[in-house]
């Protein structure tokens, strides 16, 4: 097959694939709701309480992973291409951690300057939350991107880790001075979570996640004359400064309201564009859109399934079930895959 | 046409103007090699003439329009580029790298019409890059790549093609093979080819004209012919131990001349 038929062939086969993990995600639970009720469930007929269950308890959950899922599959094809880099993406380049930290520094500003900025960040919490998240992304991504000239890939990777790591330290303490305020942006917020966000949250997690990928399909095709490195890209008259910076921007649209509400989402951004890759055949950008933003909601809708099935007790968090899937992927892409070949 | 009126190429300090007052015109069809050693400004030269680099004085005009106030766009559709270094471009295949080629004429999805396929096509077949056309770019060898690059400037039809170096990494076959399909591309198409290289003797038998760069922001310009006899491809390169000798047409250790 040609690319461009295995593009569209996995495109559609992704999407009836997403399509009936969601459904499947709506019924499955404590209670289980057969997938006609669902349906009915979903507008607004039949049980009541399924009513209830499928679309004010489980839709959100659904609606988010599925947003996330595909905002961080296009955020890693974008920062894939962007730093040219196999092993990029934002969680891997410590971007994740960047818009953690502006987020936890804004909330513990409100807190320290006084009841009315607490007040008010009470009432602006979505904008606030993620406008907060986008500073602290778009300043660590200018700083990656200036490193990324300097050092290798690898090194790269460990550098963006060790700021995720350190990142959490500083959350951690931070938290604790904040906590009177903080309440509900920082549950659970170390490990990644779509089961916090409510249908009233979901317009502002899902319209910058919109505008970036916009941006993403604007950018694509010069993105793909950047794979042949930037004077290759000039000469075809891309102008390169322009395309980094709207790229960037594209990628803090796409990850900070992810990063905002879901917290650290890890490996989705990572793994996610490889097997885009792998299902087109190509590396030219447009193509791999859909395919990563579907592949991405899948993973995450699978990832949020499991850890919502119908367990005894709850004991598996988002990125414990993500790192069970995605750490052995990146280290077979590490020792394994011809485009790491030479970058040790 | 190519036509430098006055040009100034170089660097702000510390290495200042490199070349100065380029008075040089190219006729269609010319095959052009541009020599000089090391540090001589070839790359320097080429890079301002793709619009890659702003000239620190004059106009180098591409049928009678400035190249340095053309818009980007404009220019990739007029100027294609080959440079030494060797790029790594994970995932790409060999036909989307040539595709790339036609990516100044596409429209924002960058979709390849019926006649930018045969093109690609077309370039694949001349630089003899059509037997690996649907393997992995990063996994040809360095010849191969060198000649997939030749096949995406070809197909993007440009009036220009500028090439630095790229023989480098080619052995002698290669060299006359690439040299040559390259003289051949802008006898058939008209197309302007400019190329620098350090194969003297290559150089001085395939090309039409020769740019020489003395090394001293001298550029001596004729056919190569002219350019031995006149004593100019010894002043550029002699040293003390290596003379060129105008009757052999190459290099001799100086104790022998």
């Amino acid at each position: 097959m040609s690319p461009a038929a295995r593009s569209s062939v996995g495109t559609i086969g992704l999407a009836l694939a997403v399509g009936a993990a969601a459904l499947f995600a709506l019924g499955w639970g404590m209670i289980a709701v057969p997938p006609g009720e669902v349906v009915a469930g979903l507008f607004g007929s039949g049980d009541p309480g399924n009513v209830q269950i499928v679309r004010e308890l489980r839709l959100p959950r659904v609606v988010t992973a599925i947003v996330a899922g595909a905002a961080l599959g296009i955020g890693g094809v974008l920062m894939q291409a962007l730093f040219r880099n196999p092993m990029a993406d934002a969680w891997s380049l410590g971007l994740t951690a960047g818009g953690q930290l502006g987020v936890a520094l804004l909330v513990t500003a409100a807190a320290f300057s006084g009841p009315a900025a607490i007040d008010f960040l009470r009432n602006f919490e979505g904008v606030s939350i993620t406008l907060g998240a986008m500073v602290g992304i778009g300043i660590f991504a200018l700083a990656m991107a200036a490193l990324a000239r300097r050092v290798g890939t690898v090194t790269l990777l460990v550098v963006g880790l060790m700021l995720g790591f350190t990142v959490q330290g500083i959350v951690s303490v931070v938290i604790h001075f904040a906590n009177r305020v903080g309440g509900r942006v920082f549950s659970g917020w170390n490990d990644g979570n779509f089961a916090s966000v409510t249908s009233a949250d979901l317009p502002m997690l899902i319209a910058p996640v919109i505008a970036g990928i916009l941006l993403a399909l604007h950018n694509a095709k010069p993105l793909t004359a950047l794979l042949l490195g930037e004077t290759y890209a000039k000469s075809l008259g891309t102008d390169v400064t322009r395309l980094r910076r709207l790229t960037l921007a594209a990628v803090v649209l796409l990850v900070a309201p992810i990063t905002a509400y879901c917290g650290p989402v890890t490996f989705v951004g990572l793994i996610v564009p490889h097997f885009a890759r792998a299902i087109a055949g190509t590396a030219r950008i447009l193509p791999l859109l859909p395919l990563a933003a579907l592949g991405g909601a899948l993973l995450a809708l699978a990832a949020d399934l499991v850890v919502h099935a119908p367990w005894e007790q709850h004991f598996l968090h988002l990125n414990a079930v993500l790192a069970l899937v995605g750490a052995p992927v990146v280290i077979a892409l590490l020792i394994f895959s011809p485009t790491m070949r030479g970058q040790r | 046409m190519l036509r430098l009126n006055d040009l100034s190429v170089g660097y702000g300090a510390p290495r200042g103007t490199v070349l100065a007052h380029l008075e040089v015109e190219v006729g269609p069809g010319s095959f052009v090699c541009v020599l000089g050693r090391n540090g001589a400004g070839k790359s320097t030269l080429l890079r301002t003439l793709s619009g890659l680099q702003a000239a620190l004085g004059g106009h180098a005009l591409l049928e009678a329009e400035d190249i340095a106030a053309m818009r980007p766009q404009t220019r990739a559709r007029r100027i294609a580029v080959v440079l030494t270094e060797r790029p790594a471009s994970p995932g790409l295949a060999v036909d989307d790298v040539v595709s790339l080629g036609r990516q100044p004429f596409t429209g924002w999805q960058g979709r390849l019409t019926a006649d930018d396929r045969a093109r690609v096509h077309t370039a694949l077949e001349m630089a003899g890059a059509q037997s690996f056309a649907t393997r992995l770019f990063d996994d040809l060898s360095d010849g191969e790549r060198q000649r997939v690059m030749i096949a995406r400037a070809v197909a993007q039809s440009p009036q220009l093609m500028v090439l630095d170096e790229i023989t480098a990494f080619l052995d002698l076959p290669g060299r006359v093979e690439v040299m040559a399909l390259l003289r051949a591309h802008a006898r058939r198409t008209g197309a302007i080819v400019l190329l620098s290289s350090h194969d003297l003797d290559l150089s001085l038998q395939l090309a039409d004209s020769v740019w020489l760069l003395d090394g001293r922001g001298g550029l001596a310009v004729g056919t190569p012919e002219t350019l031995i006899a006149d004593g100019h491809v010894g002043r550029a390169f002699d040293t003390n131990a290596v003379r060129f000798s105008p009757t052999l047409g190459r290099f001799d250790l100086a104790a022998q001349v």
